[in-house]
């Protein structure tokens, strides 16, 4: 099966890989997928003060278009809103990967990723206020 | 551009060099093109000549009858001839037909095709270590069985079934015995004087011979019938139609020549092969065997590296030809029905890679692919979240997935 250059290039080299501390307030973690489909990914984001995501990080199990999905989200998400982040949808990450009919479904994954993580992260704050 | 190193055997392997040299001489005007069923001149006998040569080469193999040999374009023909032509043949006598889950999905899909003409078929589920025994083919045997179709080494894993112990029950029992062993001819012994199988399927491409190109055994003693599925000219006693391919069968034939000549030494280089394979993977954290490891054919090394997508595995491994059990590539996002049959863990079945190494393989060849192996491993286990859980000591069954 032959992958668009840019799946191979966030697959040779993927961006923010790594871990969060998922205890941390500032920290949201989305966990999507699971083995039983072949593609399981970690999501991390963290907020500032002023509610901008100011750094992401991934670890993802999964095909080379689900590595290179996460790996773009963790890129695009930077420097958003929360809201911005949750309007990211997995049409735009099909496209800039050029990701074919059968893989759709990892950016779809991704798109769960990110909302996972933004609601993980306002119920930690949603329950710190109340 | 150097192409990659070719380690996938069980899909396909080349032609061996003196095999094209013999079927080269079998196609143009200056060499052997006859039709092999002309009787009226010379082009056609000196055909038939080497037809019959190569029915000889194909049939020591086997230990078998030359009469016995039915020229087919492949194994999927054979199964479908083997198993179609049998449960029609004998279908006054009963519509039970016994196979297993992990047949090749030539055997499977024609025993669903059995089952829309109103055969009923038992698909019996291997042990952990890929292998059908006799016992459990004698517990789904009934009143009514008129079909057994047990594959000799399972195409994915390997595994070496005990078909001369299964032939004993069905011979018992007066039952059709079926074998495809399209993954086990040239690479371990078939006697057919001493086993009894009734109905053989073998492969031309498997064994360094041409693609399109086999043969269905077809015992004599005691007799076996088949409804013919291709009807014509009456070629092979009527049992399969059509002219037949001079060059493909002589490709055969000289195939399974060497196959015979050259398997004990071959089999030797090629464990010793695989140990090296084996020894430079297993220091990897979390790698399983797949199948038996002791049940199993030389060049078969099917293994789970946990918590690795195959997927993801295959684009690290660019420069390997290998095969994943992880079928992820199909929309269905399934891996493979010879695995889950197995009773393997998602995560371990959705992380196979077959290595199937043969004949041109070398030493170097197998360290490179260790090299290349490892690098892409530890790469994605860096990315992989459920290494991470693993690491944690978190027992990922007791995870609640939100699958999608």
């Amino acid at each position: 099966m032959a992958y668009s250059d840019k799946v191979l290039d966030h697959y040779e080299n993927p961006r923010n890989v790594g871990a969060m501390d998922s205890e941390e307030e500032s920290v949201g973690t989305g966990m999507v997928g699971a083995p039983a489909c072949g593609d399981v990914m970690r999501l991390q984001i963290k907020v500032s003060d002023d509610g901008i995501i100011e750094d992401a990080k991934f670890k993802t199990y999964g095909c080379g278009s689900a590595i290179a999905s996460s790996s773009l989200v963790t890129e695009w998400v930077k420097g958003k809103t929360l809201d911005e982040a949750t309007e990211i949808k997995n049409t735009a990450i099909a496209e800039e990967l050029a990701l074919p009919p059968v893989k759709i479904h990892c950016s779809v994954l991704a798109e769960d990723a990110i909302k996972a993580a933004v609601n993980d992260y306002k119920k930690k704050q949603g329950s710190e206020e109340s | 551009m150097k192409r990659p190193i070719y380690l996938d055997y069980a899909a396909t392997t080349p032609v061996d060099p003196r095999v094209i040299e013999k079927m080269t001489e079998c196609l143009s005007m200056d060499g052997n093109f006859g039709n092999p069923a002309s009787r009226s001149h010379s082009y056609g006998w000196h055909a038939e000549q080497a037809v019959e040569t190569a029915r000889k080469q194909v049939a020591d193999l086997i230990n078998a009858d030359p009469r016995e040999i039915v020229w087919t374009s492949g194994a999927t023909e054979s199964d479908n001839l083997a198993i179609k032509g049998a449960a029609h043949f004998y279908g006054k006598k009963g519509k039970h037909i016994i196979t297993s889950k992990i047949e090749h999905k030539a055997v499977l899909d024609t025993c669903r095709q059995l089952e829309r003409e109103g055969y009923e078929v038992t698909y019996l589920d291997p042990q952990t270590n890929g292998i059908v025994t006799a016992d459990q083919v004698k517990s789904a045997i009934r009143e009514d069985t008129i079909v057994v179709s047990i594959m000799h080494v399972n195409n994915e894993i390997g595994t070496i079934n005990d078909i001369a112990a299964i032939g004993e029950l069905t011979r018992e029992k007066k039952i059709i015995f079926h074998v495809d062993a399209a993954q086990s001819a040239g690479k371990i012994e078939i006697d057919m004087q001493a086993m009894k199988v009734d109905l053989l399927s073998l492969s031309a491409h498997k064994v360094y011979g041409p693609k399109g190109m086999g043969a269905l055994y077809v015992r004599r003693k005691p007799r076996i019938r088949l409804e013919a599925q291709m009807h014509g000219g009456g070629h092979e006693r009527g049992m399969r139609s059509g002219t037949l391919p001079t060059h493909q069968i002589v490709g055969m034939g000289e195939a399974f020549r060497i196959a015979k000549e050259e398997m004990v030494e071959e089999n030797q280089r090629l464990l010793t092969l695989r140990q090296r394979l084996w020894d430079g993977l297993v220091s990897l954290e979390e790698v399983h065997i797949n199948g038996d490891p002791e049940l199993r054919v030389s060049g078969n090394l099917n293994v789970s590296l946990a918590f690795v997508e195959g997927e993801s595995l295959l684009m690290a491994l660019k420069d390997v030809a290998v095969s994943s059990g992880s079928a992820c590539t199909s929309a269905s996002l399934e891996p493979s029905y010879v695995l889950r049959a197995l009773g393997l863990a998602d995560e371990l079945a959705h992380s196979s890679i077959r290595f199937a190494i043969g004949r041109f393989t070398t030493e170097e060849d197998v360290d490179r692919v260790v090299e290349t192996t490892r690098i892409g491993v530890k790469k994605l286990r860096e990315l992989s979240p459920l290494w991470d859980m693993f690491k944690d000591g978190i027992d990922l069954s007791t995870v609640e997935w939100a699958a999608h």
